[in-house]
């Protein structure tokens, strides 16, 4: 049974979703949807543990054996990941209940979770497969779920967001199956390990180089590394808080652990970051991320919109990570993306907290929300406090890593500019803080009620692991240490 | 108890007192005697522990260890001990002057004042007691956070405005500059614990050493050396027992607890002495202490006024903590705990004005010290202190500081201290000197003394004040264990 783990973690929710459009009902669904999640969090936990020693599990897809069938390869650095996805699988799906009660209608709940267990179904295959076009494909599942997902948003806006996000993510799509195909050409094989072994004979080659470029920007534009981030905002912003709060922690994560395995694993840092100027470009962008789309978020009118641009930027610190190079740089980045994941879906849940009473997140609209909704605006602060780094926080944690990785480099300009750039985030999320407590509450703000109990506490819980991870880390950074060493061992 | 239960309670103790005075909310009655009770029970655990470290011990705890080879952890040396001490014992003091501020001038949202000020506390005493420099940065940053919304207590839009600048130089200075500065050490010492003599080993030239101490003296924006001051004078905004506590004593004491902590600790004097990476410090310093004296001196407001002159008090710290001398390091010592008393006389004394007469200007005080015996008789004590004339605590701190200056034949840094000296007295002895000698205008309303707990407080600190001229023993002894002479 457990040996079947790396592909029941991904059939699960495949098969659930079919069945959850035969049950309909949005009640039976829903616990469909939260026993599979648990299932799928079982198994990711139990993967997590099996490769914490160094250990590679390779799984044969109808026990065809590599390099000829499919094979799904799970190591240290895609268990942390899947670990991250399936854990925010599972509170999404027992919080999505009460919040989409709201903003969706209720005949539409069931596709909603079916939606949901695609969506899961794409981006945990993303990180477990081991086969390139198993990657296209898995990435296309989760991008058509996602689609539809932000379609969902009672904003009639979200229809142009979600079609924004189609045709980017279409054209980023594309761009991934060119970068497979060119691979495929010089190699002869879409098995990713197998590919590894045989890249360096080619590697000189104009079209493996072109494979690269072509994976780059296209896995960039689904993480949306800037420039390729326009997609991001308006789809953030209008899609239903659930989907908000599961895409902002888990969609863009899993397109950097790809981008990872892409140069660590599959290419080779050697070629990556040695031949080619990869890094520099990674870091000159990411600097350009942190710096502008924190600066973009402080003049946002509406509070999720904001949050949404901070993504943006913290995206950039993990891609910075990636691009300086070094183990301490990828520790850093690793753990950034799961810390990040922690503390960006907990304020996307408790915004969906405020959405749900106040009826939208505009700065208009919360005005002294601090007083009527005390634990929501606390809460919503303390994962402020996360994305700016202050110490006791996860934030701090990963912005610790990445001045070390910077000061290890001799480049100190490098860490001013990180911390610099954090600077930027007080000054959004004191945004929120002033609106919150110094406005006075209007007739309408001052009538409403705390958030329901359970939307609140499964977002708590998610800010206690803010705080947590700050203070012990022997999980989130002990993990990000084992994904490292295994990402810069890489593969055979 | 064992020194490690100590310390762990001793940090669990305004913790526990928060919880406690946010439950009793409702009865202000328990709640005020949760807080006192928690102040003296947290002072009698101070008091318990300096028998140890006056022993000659470093009693030490282990919280977690946060990532591989930083850890949160206590450990306990004389500097801290005073510091420690210090804010413990003017808590209890404090807390009493608060119940009568407080419910004198009808404040709202008291729960939360008292909790946010247990809290400030604790992290208060994380700072004292932290073993290494991640733990010290880590309740910095706490200290910061937990006293912003005493800042901001009023909730007006002028609260908010200082709010921001306070939240913004402290947490900004301390991330922009203090962070680098630890993540720089322990890239070069691969350690950020505390250690006698320092750890950044004998081999750093004068540039790195330099560069880095700027960055630890700039980054630590709580000891409010010029230009990163601005917050001082804003974090008036906030109700005086605050302004009292927390910007006399609790914060800015952190602040520069931490610049001779480091000076000390983290790169030992030695070390600094003999590269000679420290000699800029004591003109920037020295530019803060008279640009801060000018400042006050024409500030009518009187917290204004106290603020400035608070500024000014600190960077004698940094001055004579910059003047590496053991002698000039024991006044740096002793001058924590010397302004401490004194300050917070003062600001006792600004808020029994405000309470009783409604008074906040300089120009308005004609006169009331015959109105308010007690509580002009104490504020000329704490003037006394901060000119550093005897029998005030701050006499004896400047003594050691001149002779520590005179020592390291640093004329700069004596001359310095003289010229402020003249200067303090030209800002404070107006104000006595109104107070009792000049006749107050006729029509004005009659009013006696502030309630009787904060004459009771503002007395017992001006005591103190006197006291620690006669009887410095205590801070004496951890001082010079601290100087290690």
């Amino acid at each position: 049974m457990t040996s079947h783990f790396p592909i029941l973690q991904v059939v699960l929710p495949l098969l659930a979703a079919p069945v959850m459009v035969l049950a309909r009902r949005a009640g039976i669904t829903w616990l469909i949807a939260v026993a599979m999640s648990a299932a799928v969090l079982g198994m990711a936990g139990w993967l997590f543990v099996q490769t914490g020693a160094g250990e590679t599990i390779s799984y044969a897809i109808g026990s065809w054996p590599p390099p000829w069938g499919i094979e799904y390869r799970i190591d240290a650095a895609n268990a942390y990941v899947m670990l991250l996805v399936a854990a925010i699988g599972l509170l999404v799906a027992l919080y999505s209940r009460a919040s989409i009660a709201a903003e969706i209608p209720a005949d539409q709940h069931y596709l909603f979770y079916t939606m949901f267990a695609l969506c899961l179904t794409g981006l945990l295959g993303m990180a477990a497969t081991g086969d390139a076009f198993n990657l296209f494909v898995f990435l296309e599942i989760a991008s058509l779920s996602t689609y539809v997902l932000i379609a969902l948003g009672r904003d009639r806006r979200a229809l142009v967001a979600a079609y924004q996000y189609l045709i980017t993510g279409t054209i980023g799509a594309s761009f991934i199956v060119i970068g497979v195909g060119l691979a495929y050409l010089e190699t002869g094989t879409l098995n990713l390990a197998d590919m590894a072994t045989r890249l360096p004979d080619v590697s000189d080659q104009r079209s493996v180089r072109a494979a690269l470029a072509f994976l780059t920007v296209g896995v960039s534009l689904k993480l949306a590394l800037f420039p390729l981030h326009l997609w991001l905002p308006n789809a953030y912003t209008y899609a239903p808080s659930a989907v908000a709060a599961f895409l902002a922690a888990t969609a863009t994560k899993v397109a950097v652990y790809v981008l990872m395995r892409l140069y660590y694993s599959v290419f080779g840092a050697k070629l990556v970051f040695e031949e080619l100027a990869v890094g520099r470009v990674l870091i000159a962008l990411s600097l350009a991320a942190m710096v502008i789309a924190s600066a973009v978020a402080i003049f946002q009118r509406d509070v999720k919109r904001m949050f949404a641009y901070s993504s943006i930027a913290q995206v950039g610190y993990i891609t910075l990570g990636i691009g300086i190079a070094s183990e301490t740089g990828l520790i850093a980045g690793i753990v950034h993306l799961f810390n990040h994941a922690l503390t960006k879906g907990a304020i996307f849940m408790l915004l969906g907290c405020i959405a749900l009473r106040a009826g939208g997140v505009g700065f208009d609209r919360i005005a002294g929300i601090g007083r009527v909704m005390p634990l929501t605006s606390f809460g919503i602060v303390i994962g402020g406090l996360s994305l700016i780094g202050v110490p006791g926080t996860a934030g701090f944690v990963s912005k610790w890593y990445l001045v070390v990785a910077a000061l290890e480099q001799g480049a100190l300009w490098l860490a001013v500019l990180v911390v610099a750039s954090s600077l930027l985030a007080i000054v959004y999320v004191w945004r929120f803080v002033e609106a919150a407590y110094f406005n006075a509450p209007s007739a309408h703000i001052a009538a409403l009620k705390e958030a329901p109990a359970g939307m609140l506490a499964l977002s708590w819980v998610m800010i206690a692991a803010c705080i947590y991870f700050g203070l012990d880390t022997r999980l989130t950074l002990g993990g990000a240490t084992d994904a490292a060493g295994a990402l810069m061992r890489g593969w055979p | 108890m064992t020194p490690e239960a100590l310390i762990g309670a001793a940090f669990a103790t305004p913790i526990a007192g928060a919880a406690a005075i946010a439950a009793l909310g409702r009865a202000p009655n328990l709640r005020e005697a949760a807080t006192l009770a928690t102040a003296a029970a947290l002072f009698l655990l101070v008091l318990a522990l300096t028998q140890s470290v006056l022993a000659g011990e470093r009693p030490a705890l282990m919280l977690v260890e946060m990532m591989p080879g930083l850890a949160l952890r206590f450990e306990i040396e004389p500097l801290g001990m005073l510091f420690g001490l210090v804010a413990s014992g003017l808590w209890i003091v404090n807390s009493i002057y608060s119940m009568g501020y407080m419910r004198a001038n009808g404040e709202a949202h008291q729960t939360r004042f008292y909790v946010c000020f247990a809290l400030a506390l604790a992290s208060t005493i994380g700072i004292a007691f932290a073993g290494n420099l991640l733990t010290l940065f880590v309740f910095y940053e706490a200290l910061t956070l937990v006293t912003y919304p005493l800042v901001t207590h009023s909730g007006t839009a002028e609260a908010r405005r200082a709010g921001r600048t306070y939240i913004g130089v402290l947490v900004g200075t301390s991330i922009l500059f203090l962070l680098i500065a630890i993540v720089w050490t322990f890239e070069i010492a691969s350690t950020v614990e505390f250690r006698s003599g320092g750890i950044l080993g004998p081999d750093l030239d004068r540039a790195t050493l330099a560069a880095l101490l700027a960055l630890y003296v700039f980054g630590i924006g709580k000891a409010a050396v010029m230009p990163v001051h601005r917050w001082l004078p804003a974090a008036m905004v906030a109700p005086t027992p605050v302004s009292a506590l927390l910007h006399a004593v609790a914060v800015v004491k952190a602040g520069v607890f931490c610049v001779i902590k480091i000076v000390v600790y983290v790169f030992g004097t030695e070390t600094l002495g003999r590269a000679d990476a420290a000699a800029w410090l004591p003109y920037v310093a020295g530019f803060t202490i008279l640009a801060a004296s000018v400042v006050a001196l024409r500030s009518n407001n009187l917290k204004r006024r106290l603020a400035y002159s608070t500024v000014s008090q600190l960077s004698y710290v940094v001055l004579a903590t910059a003047l590496l001398a053991p002698l000039s390091i024991v006044g740096a010592a002793l001058h924590v705990a010397a302004h401490a008393v004194g300050k917070i006389t003062l600001f006792f004394a600004a808020g029994a004005i405000y309470t009783a007469a409604h008074k906040t200007e300089v120009s308005q005080l004609d006169g009331i010290g015959r109105r308010m015996p007690w509580t002009m008789g104490a504020f000329a004590v704490g003037a006394l202190s901060m000119i550093g004339l005897p029998p005030a605590a701050g006499f004896v701190s400047k003594w050691y500081m001149l002779q520590g200056a005179l020592a390291a034949s640093q004329w700069v840094a004596f001359g310095v201290i003289t010229l402020s000296t003249l200067l303090t007295a030209a800002y404070f002895v107006p104000i006595v000197y109104r107070a009792f000698l000049v006749r107050a205008p006729a029509g004005e309303h009659v009013h006696g003394e502030a309630p009787w707990t904060m004459v009771l407080a503002l007395t017992a600190t001006a005591a103190a004040t006197v006291f620690l001229f006669f009887q410095p023993a205590v801070p004496l002894a951890l001082a010079r264990a601290l100087a290690g002479s």
